[in-house]
């Protein structure tokens, strides 16, 4: 029955000596099998939030239970269901790539037949079979990025939460990890808690998006009906002739709401769905208006993070996150 | 074996490779302390004339000063290592595990136990190869191979704990001039009873380095002498254990793992 646990957080805050609280009262649940983007510029409280969920940093209130444990009272529970790459690349320059597995997996207390079954079966699948032998820091950091997967996965997690683990990267790297990462969820139906600061990566990879800001879920959904909540497509059309402006506007009124568009540009946000583009399109046609660029603006994860908290998420980065203050721990 | 055995066994080679792999981590514990010993057995030999030196060779009173020496640098690299760890959020990694907070520590001081026992070999053996007599014997060899690795274990939990409770590889680095100053003001140069300046005398018999030094010396240029020993092994054992307790509550607010 475990099995059919992901997570599930109530009321979860961490609050640090002399700072701010990183993560103030937060409420949120992924289903087993699901990928949960958890979207928010830096400082937010993301990594925090991983570290309470991965049992590396008590709560100072509230409750989460991963793979049907509790952080707090079942920490050992909660590890040896769940599987992390965390913010830094964790990972010991003077070992190689296999020796870092083969430690991870002795460590799991994996027998040893199936530690290096399992060592060769995950270099192969995040492609460091032949720099296996090699010292880590002779490796890219596209190549550290996907060793720490493999260590995060030696023990064949159910759950794995992988903190912004694209940042840095470059694009085939990242294409790479997020291939990767789609399979796991739905090839292998792992749970996946997945912080960044990236939209695209939100967009593309998660089922559901949370986005948190200064501690809060000010946000919750899947990244189709976050969009959808905050308003339809905008389609702005750039006339071949100047004089054909005021024709375009008649024609897109009949389509939906007028909007500021570039000074020669016409725009128009739809009243119904994205397929008032085709029907722009016919209309345009019908009236012999010729237009030199028509295009789509769909609403985009930073509109949603515009709309609920008055800034653009790009460039939204406020301070770092408090570095955790080592506690002791209180059970 | 225990579950706890194999998890030091999986650490402790770890640390070994790595120590290895760092030639500095292997080449100045090796060479610098024959520099210094070269230097003080050729600068004070005079010292041998003095009534009541217990030695006529300087080079055989000095030998015991490279084992200390070789701790020291245990401290050191023991220390940086693990603050790396910290550092890099390997620890995180090795938390995330089953791994007890026990086998942490017991195995990272598995490289510095190793440098320990190779150095104490290579310092006795170049020291018999120049013509030094080891009074207690082979036997006396063997212990004294064993107290010397006993001490670098001892300082490489100092340098865990330090590790632990700043996770700074700079303040370990910072904290290697203090350790030397130690092993300056104690009797590594002249026996306590012939230091004539009052307050280095003082300073030198409440320096347990002090005792260190003479429970190997003891083995080199006077035989068997029990008392030394039993100070050297208590006062290494001592240390060694109270830097151990260090490192574990040290550790449990480093790693604060539920």
């Amino acid at each position: 029955m475990r099995d059919l646990h992901g997570i599930q957080v109530e009321g979860l805050v961490r609050e640090f000596k002399n700072g701010p609280r990183a993560v103030d009262g937060i409420e949120l649940e992924v289903a087993p099998g699901e990928i949960y983007g958890f979207l928010g510029p830096n400082g937010a409280g993301k990594s925090t939030t991983v570290l309470m969920l991965t049992t590396l940093l008590p709560p100072t209130a509230g409750t989460a239970r991963v793979a049907g444990f509790d952080v707090v009272r079942e920490g050992p529970k909660v590890r040896s269901a769940i599987g992390a790459a965390l913010q830094e690349v964790a990972l010991d320059p003077l070992l190689t790539g296999r020796e870092h597995l083969r430690l991870q997996s002795a460590l799991h207390n994996l027998p040893r037949p199936e530690r290096r079954r399992r060592s060769e079966t995950l270099l192969e699948r995040v492609g460091l079979t032949e720099a296996a032998d090699r010292k880590v820091n002779g490796y890219s950091g596209g190549m550290k990025r996907r060793l720490d997967l493999a260590l995060a996965l030696v023990h064949e997690p159910r759950i794995l939460f992988l903190d912004e683990p694209t940042t840095g990267l470059d694009p085939q790297s990242r294409n790479a990890l997020w291939e990767e990462i789609g399979r796991l969820a739905k090839g292998e139906g792992v749970t996946v808690f997945l912080t960044t600061q990236y939209l695209e990566e939100a967009d593309l990879l998660a089922d559901r998006v949370g986005i948190i800001d200064h501690g809060h879920i000010v946000a919750e959904g899947t990244p189709a009906s976050l969009k959808a909540e905050i308003g339809r497509s905008t389609v702005e059309a750039l006339p071949a002739e100047a004089e054909d402006r005021q024709r375009i506007a008649s024609i897109f009124e009949r389509f939906g709401e007028l909007q500021p568009g570039s000074p020669r540009g016409v725009a128009v946000r739809l009243a119904t769905g994205d397929d008032g583009l085709a029907n722009i399109v016919r209309a345009l046609d019908a009236e012999d208006v010729r237009v030199v660029n028509l295009k789509l603006h769909a609403p985009s994860l930073d509109d949603v993070f515009l709309e609920k908290t008055g800034r653009s998420l790009e460039g939204a980065g406020g301070d770092a996150e408090p570095e955790p203050v080592a506690e002791p721990v209180s059970s | 074996m225990s579950a706890l055995a194999l998890q030091i066994g999986y650490l402790a080679r770890r640390s070994v490779i790595r120590t290895f792999r760092q030639p500095a981590s292997v080449f100045f514990p090796f060479v610098f302390p024959f520099a210094l010993l070269a230097v003080n057995a050729g600068g004070l030999d005079a010292a041998t004339d003095l009534p009541g030196f217990p030695t006529d060779s300087f080079l055989a009173f000095a030998l015991a000063v490279p084992f200390l020496q070789g701790a020291l640098f245990a401290t050191m690299n023991g220390g940086t290592d693990l603050a790396r760890d910290i550092q890099t959020g390997f620890l995180n990694r090795l938390g995330l595990t089953p791994v007890r907070g026990v086998a942490l520590v017991a195995g990272q001081l598995a490289g510095v136990v190793t440098m320990g026992f190779l150095q104490a070999v290579v310092y006795l053996s170049v020291g018999l190869a120049v013509g030094v007599d080891l009074e207690s014997g082979l036997a006396g060899g063997i212990v004294l191979i064993l107290l010397a690795t006993t001490i670098a274990a001892s300082f490489g939990a100092i340098g865990a704990f330090m590790a632990l409770r700043t996770g700074s590889g700079e303040a370990i680095q910072g904290l290697f001039p203090l350790l030397f100053v130690l092993l300056f003001i104690s009797s590594m140069n002249m026996p306590r009873n012939l230091i004539e300046i009052d307050w280095f005398r003082t300073a030198a018999s409440i320096n347990p380095v002090s005792y260190l030094i003479e429970a190997i010396r003891s083995l080199i240029i006077t035989g068997w002498d029990g008392q030394a020993l039993a100070l050297g092994f208590g006062i290494a054992l001592a240390l060694g254990v109270c830097a151990l307790a260090a490192s574990g509550f040290a550790l449990r607010t480093r790693l604060t793992r539920t």
